[in-house]
């Protein structure tokens, strides 16, 4: 067998994401390969629901996935640095005002 | 040093996780990527010993439970190969790198299971030493990694468990069982020991990797924790550790221990251990009988995709 073992690189990388129970959102859980993503969703069964973790699953095409880029972190994140009025620590109410 | 090596170490000073898509140092990529497949290669050839022996578990109960211990190794192996491709390598070239002998597994699964009491002895010693082992890594610096071993580390306390209830269950039996556990005993008490790595004067890498933060404690602290664990445990199950300096220093409110053969170590991991070459024949086998397997899905998933594109 070589290194490089074609057919197996082939199978591309799906991710996997959970629903712990009703009522929480789907969680990365993290990744697998299979043929195709029925495959993919039989696999992630087996692999991260071995005790009852969760109540749903989705699977994507990892090659799918749009993602920020770490680079970039720092601009694409500052239109809401400056935005301190968002939060309401930045309102000043008097103490003595009720249920606020 | 350039802003991403600053941001790396500030992350790491604030023992922050370093995730995938960050900058790091490459000699950091490079040691987590040998890391974690040699951790991942470790759960993979670790179900052999066991897997031995389920065919001729003692009871129905006892098959189930060892089923599912082997399955949770499969399971921790491919947890860990997918936080290894976090890093920009393959699984498949990582199998490869295995079969081939380039990068190693933990030489604890060098040697064979020669009788149930192993099943119980490896649960209670080795999968002890691993969790010594593993619950510090929870906090390995680079994320995908300490994601895994969390996970991982919540289902080794069933292996344990599972090992040290089924060596109490003997040890209640005949005398030719409790002769087992014993041996059992006696054969993996000193490769246990070893499964920490050579010691702290030896082990030039330790520096770097406390630095880097993806290990915790040396290997002499963790391997005392072990030995610290473990006695009682002996006492409690009534068997021997079959080391006579083994005892209590109330000075150092530790037990002291014998000297490791740091030899017969040096041999194994060389690949000359008891069982090396068929632990990695029967992986190699796996994979080669397996080719066929993995064509066929790919070819019918993409017949499949075919189809729907016409529809």
């Amino acid at each position: 067998m070589s290194d490089d073992d074609s057919v197996q690189a082939s199978w591309p990388l799906y991710e996997v994401f959970l629903r712990g129970k009703r009522g929480l959102n789907h969680v990365h859980v993290g990744s697998l390969h299979a043929a195709d993503a029925e495959m993919a969703l039989r696999h992630a069964r087996d692999l991260y629901t071995r005790r009852n973790e969760g109540v749903s699953i989705w699977v994507v095409a990892a090659a799918d996935i749009t993602a920020s880029s770490p680079d970039e972190k720092d601009p694409f994140f500052a239109p809401s640095g400056d935005k301190v009025y968002r939060h309401p620590t930045f309102y000043h109410i008097p103490d003595d005002v009720p249920h606020m | 040093m350039t802003a991403l090596e600053a941001h790396f170490d500030e992350t790491l000073a604030r023992d922050r996780r370093i995730e995938p898509r960050d900058w790091m140092p490459d000699a950091y990529r490079a040691t987590m990527i040998r890391q974690i497949a040699q951790h991942a290669h470790s759960e993979i050839i670790g179900m052999q010993p066991e897997g031995n022996w389920i065919t001729r578990a003692p009871s129905l109960r006892r098959k189930a439970i060892l089923l599912a211990k082997v399955q949770d190794e499969a399971g921790h192996g491919m947890y860990l190969y997918a936080a290894a491709e976090t890093l920009g390598t393959d699984r498949a070239e990582l199998t490869g790198k295995l079969v081939s002998g380039r990068q190693k597994y933990s030489s604890i699964f060098n040697y064979p299971t020669l009788n149930y009491a192993d099943v119980g002895v490896i649960g209670w010693l080795v999968d002890g030493a691993a969790i010594c082992n593993q619950v510090p890594l929870c906090r390995s610096s680079y994320g995908p990694y300490a994601r895994a071993m969390v996970r991982i580390c919540k289902e080794e306390s069933f292996h344990q468990r599972q090992g040290y209830e089924l060596l109490l269950t003997m040890m209640r039996g005949t005398a030719a069982q409790r002769d087992m556990v014993q041996d059992a005993t006696n054969r993996f008490w000193w490769p246990s020991l070893m499964m920490f790595g050579p010691p702290d004067d030896q082990s030039p890498n330790t520096a770097q990797s406390m630095a880097w933060g993806i290990k915790r404690h040396t290997n002499d602290d963790l391997r005392q924790r072990f030995v610290d664990m473990t006695v009682p445990q002996a006492e409690k199950l009534g068997v021997t550790l079959p080391d006579p300096a083994l005892r209590w220093n109330e000075a150092r409110g530790h037990y002291d221990f014998g000297a490791v053969d740091w030899d017969e170590f040096m041999t194994v991991v060389k690949g000359n251990g008891p069982c090396n070459t068929q632990r990695v024949a029967r992986r190699r086998a796996a994979h080669e009988d397996g080719a066929w397997v993995r064509e066929a899905a790919l070819a019918h998933a993409a017949r499949r995709a075919r189809a729907k594109q016409v529809a």
